[in-house]
């Protein structure tokens, strides 16, 4: 369950967010300039809130008045942005150990299996971030925060990059990632249309504001 | 006349020892103060940047004047230094390559902090919602992105290395076999009557070296840009 109370002042534009989340896929939506960067930010703890909370599964992992900030590294929130963000010296194969091995996982070799499978990515393993297309590039990203053993998942318009017919790529995978790899998750867009296939729950941001937040047919 | 002496030798292996130990202890500050420069913001930046550049802008003489009231025997730290660690700087070899080193440092940093302002940032931050804390970051993505700028930087600071000449001299005098290098040498060859010859051979090394190092800084900066584009 994740409890976000926020305020941030990012020179003229202010933000004041609050929800509570529990729906497998909670669907952040609201055009470009709503805040919602600055939202998944705040709960990845890559932006500290002026005033607010933020509560994961029962831990806080910000409380300004206690004082409370855990760093990003700390959190086990993992974070797939809209440019995939491939670490470009490494390989396929090591950008996905990346995460296990800066949190001192395990190898656990049958979740490894099931990511790369689930998301296709077993031919890509000795390529670098260069030489994949925009779509493999995105479904390396996303198997190499799922390998870090998040507790959440933060998606940044993961296919806001992407054209029409790379995006009818990636969607099928999504679906698959919400009904197979147990990871909470918050999907940010500004496309309805993504969210009612993918979210279980709807927040709606406007100029910096949650002004609904339900189910799917608040979309519409 | 490519008869190179045992003398003119010395001096040669004299001033590869003193660069290379000049480079390889200033590299380690090198990366930590460009790091500092090129990613924190912090009061009197812009002094200490101020700072690190002023061998590149001082007389040669001044440097090496201040390094022998700073670093001599009678000096605060060399003082220091000699009495409680058995290090001496004056007159040694290791006083020759302290002066190589604070006179090719601003070189020597230039690289590596354009090459560590170049780094997207955001791949900084990919690697903290991985579970990298700060060091980790810095050990995986910072630095290995950074090494060509890194490699680069080391080449021209030790290029600057071999070449020094004024604070040297200033600094260590210019004593055959401990600190008499190529550059001291050639000085010492052109105010000898048929030191000419061999004046001239020490030339062609030093422009070979030179050379040699100019080439290979630019191939590490062609390695870095392909790096950034991950191929």
């Amino acid at each position: 369950m994740l409890r976000v109370d926020v305020e941030k002042q990012l020179g003229e534009f202010s933000l004041a967010a609050s929800f509570t989340g529990e729906g497998r896929v909670i669907g952040l939506f609201g055009a470009s300039g709503a805040g919602k960067t600055s939202l998944v930010n705040m709960i990845a703890g890559l932006l500290r809130p002026d005033r607010g909370t933020i509560v994961l599964d029962g831990e806080t992992v910000d409380d300004t008045a206690a004082g409370i900030h855990i760093p990003t590294w700390r959190r086990r929130i993992g974070y797939v942005f809209q440019d995939a963000r491939l670490f470009p010296h490494l390989n396929v194969a090591q950008n996905l150990d990346y995460g296990r091995q800066m949190n001192r996982l395990a190898p656990d070799p049958a979740q490894h299996k099931r990511v790369i499978d689930l998301l296709d990515i077993g031919t890509l393993l000795g390529r670098r971030p260069g030489k994949l297309s925009g779509g493999e590039r995105q479904r390396v990203a996303l198997g190499r925060a799922l390998l870090a053993k998040p507790r959440l998942l933060l998606l940044d318009e993961p296919l806001g990059a992407l054209d029409e017919g790379r995006k009818l790529e990636i969607l099928p995978y999504l679906v698959r990632l919400r009904d197979e790899a147990n990871v909470p998750m918050v999907y940010v867009s500004h496309d309805a249309a993504e969210l009612r296939q993918l979210a279980t729950q709807i927040v709606m941001l406007k100029q910096g504001r949650v002004t609904s937040f339900g189910g799917v047919k608040v979309l519409a | 006349m490519f008869d190179i002496s045992p003398a003119e030798w010395t001096a040669i292996l004299l001033s590869l020892r003193v660069a290379i130990i000049a480079t390889l202890v200033a590299t380690p500050f090198g990366i930590a103060l460009a790091w500092l420069l090129a990613r924190r913001d912090f009061w009197g930046k812009s002094m200490l940047d101020a700072v690190v550049h002023l061998p590149l802008v001082l007389p040669p003489v001044v440097t090496g004047y201040l390094l022998l009231l700073t670093f001599g025997r009678r000096g605060l730290v060399g003082g220091f230094l000699a009495d409680h660690l058995g290090i001496v700087f004056s007159f040694r070899w290791t006083g020759a390559a302290l002066a190589c080193g604070v006179m090719s440092f601003p070189l020597l940093v230039r690289p590596m902090r354009l090459s560590i302002e170049a780094i997207d940032r955001r791949l900084e931050q990919a690697a903290e919602t991985l579970g990298a804390a700060p060091w980790k970051v810095f050990f995986t993505v910072t630095l290995p992105l950074a090494l060509p700028g890194v490699l680069a930087g080391m080449v021209l600071g030790f290029a600057k290395a071999i070449g020094e000449f004024g604070a040297t001299i200033t600094f260590v005098s210019n004593i055959p076999g401990e600190t008499q290098t190529i550059s001291s040498a050639i000085y010492s060859l052109i105010q000898t009557p048929d030191g000419d010859a061999a004046a001239g051979r020490l030339v062609i090394v030093s422009i070979v070296l030179a050379l040699g190092a100019l080439i290979a800084a630019e191939w590490f900066a062609r390695r870095a840009t392909a790096r950034l584009h991950g191929n």
